[in-house]
């Protein structure tokens, strides 16, 4: 890798829809490592997620990251109906500055598909271009949400290689899923930081 | 950043992208006055470069509400604000395909459009500069009244109420333009305040519309 990067998130609190979902996480993720995010539907493991990506701010705590190293895969995938597999990668690497395509094509098995239009896959394949977009953006920390949904077996096994080999790599990935992968990582059940709910003395925040 | 300008034509001209949307309601519009005010070339000479123009700024307002919304839910615009280019950049390459893509193509049509409301034959020159020069300001507002509304589930509305009144001052000194140029009257004020506002919209506008576009992303 480039540099040697670490994240490191120290008592981190965040909200959603101005309401604390969780506070107090900790951890630290660094090269080759990846950690998996457990809990339950709407523990905040998105929200953990997307002020760790730097979408949102965090209401306590740090988070401590080199700039731009950070690959961010949500729930959408971020594709237009109506480019091909090719176009709407090559779109992705230029934004990120890379070049080359054709190793994410491969590693997701998406040669076949290249010339069709996004709008005529099928959710798993869309869900694997989605996937691929990580490979274009040649930045070391993935962090993503729920990357296996609408997967099947044989496309999470390839997504299992896809994370290994950038762990091998030196790359890192932060990864909030229900299922497991097939490869080593870490484990961060979010639940135990779980915001308490506040106490009536706050109800006027919410009018402030 | 040139990566997303192209890929926003791109996806303008595709199938479904809206690119005759403004081009088709200029038309629209402008061959539908004769028909309401009536043949008379004199009415119809005095009152064509209001009209031109007030088809232009609402033929602008039909596509504002996709410049942003469409990237809000297919995911893009998160990617986007997470992506190495600063969103001060993408929201001027979203005003500037915006631009191309609506403004220019009504500045091309408009010299034609005039014949049909007999817009006097030394108007269409300034018809054509307001225009070019006028069109950039209403795709830059645009732009951040759609950075305003993107979070909004049918915002158009909004949008437009929003917007309607930023867009007036072009609208006036816009017309003005091609009334005093087709009057023979000096134009250089009305033209010169006209690029004031262009340039004015696109040195600060992009770091408001990017500023309301990380509060909507929360």
């Amino acid at each position: 890798m480039r540099y040697p990067m670490e994240m490191i998130v120290s008592d981190l609190a965040c909200a959603r829809g101005g309401v604390p979902v969780l506070e107090g996480v900790s951890f630290t993720l660094a090269a080759g490592q990846a950690l998996l995010l457990r809990g339950p539907n709407g523990i905040g493991k998105t929200t953990l997620l997307r002020t760790l990506a730097g979408l949102q701010p965090a209401l306590a705590g740090q988070v401590s990251v080199p700039p731009e190293t950070m690959a961010y895969a949500a729930h959408a995938d971020g594709l237009k109906a109506t480019l091909t597999v090719t176009e709407n990668l090559q779109f992705w690497a230029r934004i990120f500055g890379q070049r080359g395509i054709d190793r994410a094509l491969e590693d997701f098995n998406l040669t076949d598909l290249a010339g069709r239009a996004a709008q005529n896959l099928s959710a798993g394949q869309k869900r694997r271009l989605g996937l691929a977009r990580l490979l274009v953006t040649g930045r070391p920390i993935w962090v993503l949400d729920e990357p296996t949904v609408s997967l099947d077996v044989a496309s999470v096994a390839l997504f299992g290689a896809a994370v290994r080999r950038h762990l091998d790599g030196g790359g890192a990935a932060l990864i909030a899923t229900h299922i497991d992968l097939g490869f080593p990582a870490g484990q961060l059940d979010v639940t135990p930081f779980r915001a308490q709910p506040r106490g009536l003395d706050h109800f006027d925040e919410a009018f402030a | 950043m040139i990566a997303l300008l192209l890929r926003d034509l791109n996806l303008a001209v595709r199938a479904g992208g809206g690119f005759g949307l403004g081009l088709a309601f200029f038309l629209i519009v402008t061959v539908l006055v004769p028909f309401g005010v009536g043949p008379e070339g004199a009415i119809l000479s005095t009152i064509a470069p209001g009209i031109l123009w007030v088809g232009a700024l609402l033929a602008c307002l039909l596509s504002l509400d996709r410049i942003f919304a469409l990237d809000f839910e297919d995911g893009s615009l998160d990617l986007l604000a997470t992506a190495p280019i600063p969103l001060e950049g993408v929201v001027a390459m979203k005003a500037a395909a915006h631009w191309f893509t609506t403004g220019l193509p009504l500045t091309l049509a408009a010299p034609v459009l005039g014949l049909l409301l007999n817009l006097d034959g030394a108007g269409y020159g300034w018809l054509v500069a307001s225009l070019a020069l006028g069109t950039p300001a209403l795709s830059m507002i645009g732009t951040f009244g759609a950075a305003l509304t993107v979070g909004l589930k049918r915002g158009g509305l909004l949008l437009s109420l929003l917007v309607l009144p930023l867009y007036v001052p072009t609208l006036i000194f816009g017309a003005e333009t091609v009334k005093r140029g087709a009057d023979g009257m000096a134009t250089g004020t009305a033209l010169m305040m006209l690029g004031a506002i262009t340039l004015a919209a696109s040195a600060l506008l992009p770091f408001a519309a990017a500023a309301a576009i990380r509060i909507n992303l929360r």
